[in-house]
């Protein structure tokens, strides 16, 4: 499967859309650990769409973690199918499987006696590329994921940034161009600034590559912005919503995901709307080498109070005021590490949050590869802000299926009161099949699905 | 690996942006001056063992020797006993990395995972016995030769290497494992490409450890009549010439020094770059 996504030739659906990524199917999945009295995930039921970032959220423990190591079977089901691109993969070998599927940890992961390029390079490797494609292979993605190959090849992990050594993860889980990217909670360990960047350039490379990404983190902030779709669990994988950021945020299933979402639910739309989906100003545009009088007179004649100055690559490096230029001689192509900087993807409140950091009440945006877009401002946050307000939730009527069919919340329900379970089967679980049907979306004509739902 | 460290603070100064500064140039010129400073103490250890055995030779042209004593201290007596040493240390060596390294490999896998840590305190037991008992016990079981000294030798120095193989391949990052897993190596793979390379450092002082304690412990074998440097001392306690005792101690020692430096330069050279 990774071998016929990995090769030139993409499936014919596929390349129309643009999409490189693969379905995944988890049907009836259940996961007992021994010696443990309730399975971990209890008859789950999933799909994740071909192209889409899902998010699994959830409180530690509810199993959100087995979920997805399932996927690569680095966990193996107990019983149920796993179905990657319409392969059943539950009884194929493993490491073959895996070699087929990005895997990206917290803190990237990356083998500390190895070079970056080594680190990369390993799957590739291992499905016999020769040493020059690795090689190139390296370089393009270490371009993909920001970093500069010269600069960056030969390093060790540990001579790199918490946050470059995630970027590396993310580009060696990226190596052999497999269909889907799994990533248990990949920005965990890094400071807020840094994930909110290593987000937007998540967003970004996904904007281009397009895979099927499944993200564990227990970030419900991180799960809006990034996610497609939220899958919220519940202990035992109790799947208690799964819909679009916009129907959870706006319509919580149940009091467990309100409870989940947290207040300022009202403040977390702000999460929802893109940089991208607002107007960006334009800037007057200067390089590095130009004399300063020449782009102040661009800038005067432009009636803006600021020029960005952009590298050879066209990322911002600095942004001087009127009166700064009017000191300098020459731009400098020294980079100001304090720039303030959003992704295109970035969401309104990370922008707002820059700006507010910078104090500079506006922040440059910068697309794929870091190349600078526009300028966003306080204002055009703030129409946004009453926009979105107004804004309805709209309604989406190609959610995918998830819902569980495991005994599992009927037994957790009737904990404390144990007649209920025996009451029976139709009338016990008035309660947890509403909540089950809260969670199932409309659910397509799919054998699975209908199955399920016929159990209920 | 000052080196490597010198690297990592540019790397963090060059920021976590994609612009990082160039660095080679300040590197190059400092690796002279860090490529000493890493081999330095090993420089200097030589430098004393060869200074002890320049000076145990000058006291030894120098001193006023019976007859006894010039007949047990001849060069080519002194170097057939160093030989005797060297054969019995390596080749108990060569049979405990055989032993030990395997069995410390096996106890780490996951079917044999739960004797990892009763094993290890049943090591950190026997470490404490005094050689002497293990080697005499030993040698009236199996009698006095050659072979019983090895052997216990064997026995004495199988528990340092197993046991730092076992912490070696213990202390290897979990998630490591599992990242290496989680890419589609197998766990043989993962094995001898993950694990093993990180646990070396740890492995390799344990062999060190071993062959320090061989030299040492094999000092003792000649109460079993398995030769080497050991015959210089009894002998010397013996008749009471305090000369060939004195020059035994000082051979197993310095012999012990030398070989610990030799261990340490294979450390400095094995030890995987990045760590």
């Amino acid at each position: 499967m990774s071998e016929r996504n990995a090769s030139t030739s993409p499936a014919p659906s596929a390349a129309s859309t643009g999409i490189t990524g693969a379905s995944i199917l988890l049907d009836h999945v259940t996961k007992r650990f021994p010696g443990q009295v309730h399975p971990a995930v209890d008859g789950l039921t999933m799909e994740i769409p071909a192209g889409k970032i899902v998010m699994f959220v959830g409180p530690s423990g509810c199993g959100k973690t087995t979920t997805l190591k399932m996927i690569n079977r680095l966990i193996e089901p107990t019983e149920g199918r796993i179905v990657v691109d319409g392969d059943d993969v539950t009884e194929m070998n493993g490491d073959t499987l895996r070699r087929g599927i990005g895997y990206v940890i917290q803190a990237g992961g990356l083998f500390p006696h190895m070079t970056v390029a080594t680190n990369i390079g390993i799957v590739p490797k291992m499905l016999g590329w020769d040493k020059a494609r690795i090689a190139a292979r390296v370089d393009e993605l270490l371009e993909l994921v920001s970093l500069d190959p010269a600069l960056y090849r030969d390093r060790y992990p540990k001579e790199l940034s918490g946050g470059q050594q995630q970027r590396v993860g993310v580009a060696r889980a990226l190596a052999a161009d497999p269909p889907v990217l799994l990533m248990d909670e990949p920005f965990g360990a890094v400071d807020p600034i840094t994930r909110l960047r290593l987000q937007d350039e998540l967003l970004n490379i996904q904007d281009e590559l397009q895979k099927t990404i499944v993200c564990v983190t227990h970030d419900f902030d991180e799960a809006v912005k990034l996610g497609d779709w939220i899958a919220i669990f519940n202990e035992g994988a109790q799947l208690e919503q799964y819909d679009t950021p916009e129907r959870i945020l706006g319509d919580p299933a149940n009091e467990f995901v309100e409870n989940f979402i947290g207040s300022g639910a009202g403040l977390k739309q702000l999460t929802l709307t893109r940089v991208e989906e607002v107007g960006l100003a334009d800037a007057v545009i200067g390089n590095p080498g130009e004399r300063a009088a020449d782009v102040l007179a661009r800038v005067a004649e432009a009636g803006h109070g600021h020029a960005v100055i952009v590298d050879d690559r066209h990322r911002p490096i600095q942004w001087l005021s009127r009166r700064k230029l009017g000191r300098l001689d020459l731009i400098s192509a020294v980079p100001d590490p304090k720039l303030p900087v959003v992704g295109i993807r970035a969401t309104l409140n990370d922008a707002l949050d820059t700006m507010l950091v910078s104090s500079a009440g506006a922040a440059l945006v910068t697309g794929r590869r870091d190349m600078f877009k526009g300028v966003i401002d306080v204002r055009t946050v703030m129409d946004a802000i009453t926009r979105s307000q107004t804004a309805a939730v709209l309604e989406s009527d190609k959610a995918p299926v998830g819902l569980n069919t495991g005994m599992f919340q009927a037994q957790a329900s009737a904990a404390e009161a144990a007649e209920a379970e025996l009451i029976g089967a139709e009338s016990s679980s008035a309660q947890s099949s509403s909540a089950q049907s809260s969670s199932a979306q409309p659910i397509e004509a799919d054998g699975s699905g209908a199955d399920a739902r016929a159990a209920q | 690996m000052s080196t490597g460290s010198l690297k990592a603070e540019a790397g963090i100064a060059g920021g976590d942006s994609a612009a990082g500064l160039p660095i080679a140039a300040a590197a190059t010129v400092s690796r002279a001056r860090t490529v000493w400073a890493s081999w330095r103490g090993l420089v200097y250890q030589l430098a004393g063992i060869i200074l002890a055995g320049l000076a145990l030779l000058v006291w030894l042209l120098t001193a006023d020797l019976s007859a006894i004593e010039l007949r047990t201290l001849a060069p080519a007596a002194l170097w057939v006993y160093t030989l005797e040493h060297l054969q019995l240390t390596l080749l108990a060596a060569v049979i405990v990395l055989v032993i030990a390294i395997p069995l410390g490999i096996a106890l780490t896998r996951k079917p044999l995972r739960f004797l990892t840590a009763p094993v290890l305190a049943i090591a950190n037991i026997g470490q404490a016995a005094p050689a002497v008992g293990v080697v005499v016990l030993l040698a009236l079981w199996v009698g006095f030769s050659f072979w019983a000294a090895t052997l216990s030798l064997v026995l004495y120095a199988v528990l340092p290497v197993l046991r730092n193989t076992m912490i070696g391949l213990d202390q290897v990052d979990a998630r490591l494992v599992e990242a290496g897993r989680g890419m589609g190596m197998s766990a043989t793979a993962v094995l001898f490409r993950v694990e093993l390379p990180l646990a070396v450092p740890v492995m390799l002082s344990g062999v060190r450890t071993a062959l320090v304690l061989l030299v040492g412990t094999a000092a003792l074998a000649t109460f079993i009549n398995g030769g080497g440097l050991g015959i210089l001392i009894t002998t010397g306690v013996n008749l009471s010439l305090t000369t060939v005792l004195v020059t035994g101690a000082l051979l197993v020692a310095l012999l012990a020094l030398l070989i610990d430096w030799v261990g340490r330069v294979v450390e400095h050279v094995a030890r995987p770059k990045g760590l």
